[in-house]
């Protein structure tokens, strides 16, 4: 008896803070929106959250490119196909790797930072204060930081991209001697700029939206202590990871699995 | 004489657990009131009830006779701008100076010139004696020194009702001289109507005009500094005095010692 | 850290997004030639496409002038039809071109081979969705190895 409470009880829990979840989100983008006083808020964050991350997001970019490259001339070679490198770093990258690995970067990086900082403001009245007021801190605090995050990512996703096919370019050609001109002229037969470029823009909007709404909303809903904070910060990085990886597997199947 | 807040036969409870039991008070216009009352007692709630972030179970919280859970959220928000309340830890935003932290609710409500907003702001600094500090950020300020720019902005847009959550709390002597001064001060010159939760018994004595005693979920004591200091009723005066035992037991509710030792056997 | 510096920091960041964007467009995905530029279209009939895909290039002599736009087959006759799309530079194929369908290595990606025939007339060029008549099949590897058994069997 008492495990089927824990179920329910679960449950409820669960229902609950999907409701303050969709509550956050409501409240902060779709009711009145002030675009105009919000804009130079924007800005600030996307240098928070965006040009903070670049660093990060390039190192890991261009070791990404390097490896795969390393990889797959290893198998390519063997059957005389190493022409086929270029197509086989810029489709992996485009499709997955770009997004995916961005999004679970931005989750660690980024994500983790902002649950934090909001939990902090929670933690030290900040919030309160704010409301005290009579300023609404889901659109002074919380809507700035979703609309960074959600600029944000995909412009980092294609940096990282862009910095994989040249971190491929350097070990495929540079160093294992494939031709430069087979590796761009296979990869422009190979690579459709909607159907791969863009898919992955997409994809990357998706996790894009997805992580930074579950930064904000564990920071914002986490409990007002230290510890609290800490159990806040490790679940968006948690629960971020998985729901990534998860949409990832279904913006897949959706739009390359009927081909 | 007019109440600017009034509390009517109010009861709230966390969860559980029930926090006040159909309690009243009324907070008399351009006074200062005091309330008082141990630990954990849920002073902060009180207040944040009366901020409307919070909605009693039953009875009523009036602002100028106008029913505060009843209001709007937007009818809420433009209340708001007539109250302010300095947090206990102040609450300033750590990512801008002392001087944008003041001009916040200022740029925020306002569409005043940056130049009439920087008079503004450095005569709120000057009330609390930190013009020096404008351009310092939170992080480098003393616990009195962000409690007092706290304050500077509590003030900025003119409220008529400041509450102040445990003014004197963690505070050292010096500090809380000024903060008693400040308060005393403010109340005069600006004709407002505070309310100070604190357990420090001494420093709200000294200011207050009227204090209410909560303990155990309703209102135990009330009247003049000096009415209370007479009061009959036990539980005031062990919090008064301070003695380790009274009404309010010095051991946490248990089985007796005896009983609990035998078992071990 | 001031707004201004911030401001700018964050234009350097979009510019920087912006740049990858273009390349990706232009030098990965060679928008240049599948998207928006002027082009015209191509028919022909094979008995057998193998491996073609749409988007396979068109290629004379080596060069890029197209791309497969789409494989159909034929309702009347069921023979595949390929549809070739052919960029507006390259207008002036004579009606006796012939397209055959190649591989590129021995596994490589295959892809049509237009070889253009001689002009006879000033006016035998092929028309935007007129079909070229003179089709080579794709090579299919079993039937290259059915055709190489039969013929030492009768040896």
């Amino acid at each position: 008896m008492e495990w089927f409470a824990g179920i329910g009880r679960s449950t409820m829990g669960m229902a609950a803070g999907l409701g303050r979840a969709a509550y956050l989100l409501f409240g902060s983008l779709v009711a009145r929106p002030q675009p105009l006083k919000n804009f130079p808020l924007t800005i600030r964050q996307i240098y928070v959250v965006g040009v903070q991350s670049l660093l990060i997001i390039i190192v890991s970019g261009a070791f990404i490119g390097m490896v795969l490259a390393l990889q797959a001339y290893t198998v390519l070679v063997d059957y005389g196909a190493e022409q086929s490198l270029g197509p086989m770093v810029a489709l992996s990258l485009l499709r997955e790797l770009g997004p995916v690995v961005t999004a679970l970067l931005f989750a660690g990086r980024a994500g983790s930072a902002l649950t934090a900082e909001i939990g902090l403001m929670k933690a030290t009245e900040q919030l309160s204060s704010l409301e005290m007021m009579a300023v609404d801190p889901l659109r002074r605090v919380i809507a700035p930081r979703l609309w960074a995050g959600i600029i944000s990512m995909p412009l980092l996703a294609l940096i990282f991209s862009t910095v994989g096919i040249l971190g491929g370019h350097a070990v495929g050609v540079d160093w294992l001697g494939v031709d430069s001109g087979s590796y761009w002229s296979v990869m422009q037969a190979a690579v459709d700029f909607n159907d791969d470029v863009m898919n992955g823009v997409i994809k990357s909007v998706v996790f894009a939206f997805v992580v930074t709404w579950i930064a904000v909303f564990k920071g914002y809903d986490a409990v007002p202590t230290s510890e609290g904070i800490g159990q806040a910060t490790t679940q968006t990085v948690v629960y971020s990871s998985l729901a990534v990886l998860g949409l990832d597997f279904v913006l897949t199947a959706l739009m390359f699995g009927t081909h | 004489m007019e109440d600017l807040v009034s509390i009517h036969n109010m009861t709230f409870s966390r969860g559980e657990r029930k926090i006040y039991e159909d309690i009243s008070l009324r907070i008399p216009k351009g006074k200062t009131t005091a309330i008082m009352g141990p630990s954990g007692i849920g002073k902060t709630t009180l207040l944040r009830l009366i901020g409307g972030q919070l909605r009693p179970d039953e009875g009523d919280i009036r602002f100028k006779g106008e029913s505060i859970p009843g209001m709007t959220r937007k009818r809420l928000f433009e209340v708001r701008r007539e109250m302010s309340m300095l947090f206990q830890s102040g609450a300033l935003f750590t990512e801008m100076t002392v001087f944008d932290n003041v001009a916040f609710p200022i740029r925020e409500h306002t569409t005043l010139s940056e130049e009439l907003i920087r008079i503004l702001v450095l005569m709120k600094l000057q009330a609390v004696g930190l013009r020096g500090a404008a351009q310092m950020m939170p992080s480098e300020l003393s616990g009195g020194m962000a409690r007092r720019a706290a304050l500077a902005r509590a003030i900025a847009l003119d409220p008529e009702l400041i509450m102040y959550d445990e003014p004197f709390a963690g505070q050292d002597p010096i500090s809380m001289g000024v903060v008693v001064k400040l308060i005393k001060e403010l109340n005069d010159a600006l004709n407002l109507t505070s309310i100070v939760v604190s357990h420090d018994v001494g420093e709200v004595l000294s200011i207050a005009d009227y204090v209410y005693v909560l303990a155990d979920k309703r209102v135990v004591g009330e009247g003049t500094p000096e009415q209370i200091k007479e009061h009959e009723s036990e539980l005031v005066q062990q919090f008064l005095q301070g003695k380790a035992d009274g009404p309010v037991r010095f051991h946490y509710p248990s089985r007796s010692m005896q009983e609990q030792l035998l078992e071990a056997n | 850290m001031n707004s201004r510096k911030i401001e700018i920091l964050v234009g350097l960041f979009v510019a920087l997004a912006v740049a990858a964007l273009l390349m990706l467009a232009l030098k990965v995905a060679d928008k240049g030639f599948s998207g928006n530029g002027e082009t015209y279209e191509l028919k022909a009939k094979f008995d057998n496409v193998g491996g073609l895909k749409e988007r396979s290039p068109v290629k004379v002599g080596g060069v890029v002038v197209g791309r497969v736009g789409s494989i159909k087959l034929d309702e009347d006759d069921f023979t595949p039809v390929v549809t070739l799309v052919i960029s507006e530079e390259y207008d002036q194929f004579p009606t006796t071109s012939s397209v055959s369908i190649l591989t590129s290595g021995l596994l490589g990606e295959q892809y049509v081979g237009l070889q253009p025939g001689f002009l006879l007339d000033e006016n035998d060029i092929l028309k935007p969705g007129q079909f070229i008549e003179d089709t080579k099949s794709a090579l299919v590897l079993e039937d290259l190895i059915g055709q190489f058994l039969f013929s030492r069997n009768n040896d």
